[in-house]
């Protein structure tokens, strides 16, 4: 199901964050929203959240406006990841992927056979079932994201959105839960801060600075040394990662650039 | 089951679910509370300064619930009818509502230190009753104490929701912010009408902020009777997202759930259950803070057995620390507020130790 937003505006306290905002996202792709801190992002995956109702345009999942259906339809629409990780509580992981259930169950209906199956399947897909007795609060960074992760697949919801899903997880975790992400299938749309992984695990980027669009299509062609620079201030360049093939970016500070050219010269 | 490594399954370590009770004695647990509430309530009714005979207690009740004439001693029908039972019940519903409330407030501003009292609601029906006590009672303007008190909880709610939303949404930080300073403000004024009061007032001034349920009357339980009965019918109907509320705001909206609207209902719940409360049985505190936790750690998280067993052991705890408060100094009564803080505190700072050492 295919993710758009029409015009959003937001302003939070008479200040614009979100500004006009046109994008759409394909059925089944991995779309990265990228842009400094205050561009944009998060407001932007809030409306989709149905925290922040935009003051113009809207947010659509499929033809649905997230905003006109009713919050459990949203539910069954889109599943989330967010960078909330409550851990004052004694949940155990079992307890948390269940509830992602939550928009399929009546009131007072207790877990169905369907439920407990799912649930299973979303822990196995994850691989943490060997943790389901576990209390979340004593997990690793990494673990706790996949058992997000597994409550979002429990949800059985078409499409993901993630908040910097790898913020504070080590480099292995980062990369492990990337590609458990991108074979997921779903359409997934993620807030990314590293933008090296935008370009190694997205099918397409937006790119956001001040609220508004500067780019967005193909990462190769919204990555580009020329946005990047204009948009976060940094000198870059695209190489060929030495063991995987890809696109690899790598970066400079604008002054050690000059610096190292005055030398050269 | 998935498999799980040998050693894993064999310890159950802190790491695990940790609560005292296991899953499957949960049912079993519900229906001895039940009867313990039942058993205290009865044994509540039947000690005081006249005992009276179990067998009497349940032979006036029983008169009192079913239609026609039986033979019965008009002594033991006028202390058991007209005093000890509604007593008895206002101690029973005032602990299963401030212990709802907490519930209430704990998962909507998802720290663990609120309590009933958190939105300056005793503070304001403090004033409301205060005033009515005292020289001042031509501000209250005939609302009597029970209703003057009402009125002030209504009046302090009002503005610490009006403080705290911003554009119709609640947010936890600001509720708290704005419920500690309309407390301070209530308890300012409070402070001054006692200064200015004579001994005999402050005594009764005195009384009815620490707590007492020592007056009550039949026609004091219908209000808060009926807001539990609402309460607790919304709130075991919707425990399930009540859970999903305190694993964050955005894990909740994500598992479309409308929280600004789910926000609203719990704090309108608390504040009534809190007002019709308060203003027959004046400020108990630490029941509504410290009952959820001990359930928590008794049952686990899950809000679709917390809600019903804080119900039942707010119930009982307040029924039994009336009994206390009354017999402990006879002929003398003290206020319920002394024993539930003097029990509740050391028993809250053995829960914290027990948990930090647990958990961090």
């Amino acid at each position: 199901m295919k993710v758009s937003a029409a015009g959003v505006s937001v302003s939070i306290d008479g200040t614009p964050i979100l500004d006009g905002v046109t994008l759409t996202a394909a059925a089944g792709s991995v779309t990265g929203l990228i842009g400094p801190n205050g561009s944009g992002k998060s407001t932007l995956l809030r409306c989709l959240y149905r925290i922040i109702r935009p003051q113009q345009g809207a947010v659509l999942i499929g033809e649905h406006d997230v905003w006109q259906v009713p919050a459990r339809r949203a539910g069954l629409l889109r599943a989330v990841v967010a960078q909330d990780q409550e851990l004052d509580n004694d949940y155990t992981v079992r307890d948390i992927v269940a509830m992602g259930r939550i928009p399929h169950q009546r009131l007072l209906e207790r877990e169905s056979a369907t439920d407990r199956a799912v649930v299973d399947e979303a822990l196995a897909r994850v691989g943490i079932e060997w943790a389901q007795t576990r209390r979340f609060a004593t997990l690793s960074g990494g673990e706790r994201q996949r058992v997000l992760l597994a409550r979002a697949l429990a949800q059985g919801a078409p499409v993901l959105l993630l908040d910097e899903p790898t913020n504070h997880l080590d480099i292995g975790a980062q990369l492990e839960l990337l590609d458990l992400i991108r074979d997921l299938g779903l359409t997934t749309i993620a807030a990314l801060h590293d933008l090296d992984h935008a370009i190694a695990y997205c099918d397409a980027v937006v790119l956001l600075q001040h609220g508004r669009v500067v780019a967005a299509g193909e990462p190769a062609a919204v990555l580009t040394p020329q946005h990047l620079a204009d948009v976060f201030g940094v000198r870059a360049a695209v190489t060929t990662h030495p063991l995987t093939g890809r696109p690899h970016l790598v970066f400079a500070a604008a002054a050690a650039v000059l610096l190292a050219e005055e030398h050269a010269s | 089951m998935p498999s799980t490594l040998p050693a894993e399954r064999s310890k159950r370590t802190a790491a695990h679910r940790a609560h005292l009770v296991p899953d499957r004695a949960y049912s079993l647990l519900v229906v001895l509370l039940a009867a313990a509430t039942v058993v205290s309530a009865a044994v509540a009714i039947a000690v005081g300064t006249v005992p009276v005979p179990l067998g009497d207690v349940v032979a006036v009740t029983w008169a009192h619930l079913t239609p026609g004439d039986t033979e019965r001693s008009l002594l033991y029908d006028q202390i058991v009818w007209d005093f000890r039972t509604p007593r008895v019940l206002l101690a029973g519903v005032s602990g299963a509502g401030l212990s709802i409330a907490g519930v209430c407030l704990q998962a909507l501003v998802r720290n663990p230190l609120a309590d009933p009292y958190l939105l300056g609601i005793s503070s304001g029906a403090s004033v409301g009753a205060v005033l009515a006590l005292t020289f001042a009672s031509a501000v209250t303007a005939g609302l009597g104490v029970t209703g003057a008190a009402f009125a002030g909880a209504l009046m302090s709610v009002v503005l610490v929701v009006g403080l705290a939303q911003r554009a119709g949404q609640v947010a936890p930080g600001r509720l708290i912010l704005a419920g500690v300073a309309v407390g301070y403000l209530g308890s300012a004024v409070t402070s001054y009408i006692q200064l200015q009061a004579n001994p005999t007032e402050l005594r009764g001034i005195m009384f009815w902020l620490l707590g007492s349920v020592s007056g009550a009357s039949w026609s004091d339980l219908p209000a808060p009777a009926v807001a539990l009965l609402c309460c607790m019918l919304w709130l075991l109907v919707d425990g399930r997202r009540l859970n999903a509320l305190t694993m964050g705001e955005t894990s909740a909206a994500g598992l479309g759930i409308d929280v600004n609207r789910l926000r609203l209902g719990l704090l309108a719940a608390a504040s009534l259950l809190t007002a019709t409360i308060v203003s027959v049985a004046g400020g108990i505190g630490f029941v509504g803070l410290l009952v959820p936790h001990a359930v928590r750690l008794l049952v686990g998280p899950d809000h679709r057995r917390v809600v019903p067993v804080s119900l039942l052991v707010g119930a009982i705890f307040l029924i039994l620390v009336d009994l206390l408060s009354r017999t402990l100094d006879r002929p003398n009564e003290m206020p319920i507020g002394i024993f539930t803080a003097a029990l509740g505190a050391p028993f809250f700072l053995w829960l914290l130790r027990s948990r930090s050492g647990a958990v961090r």
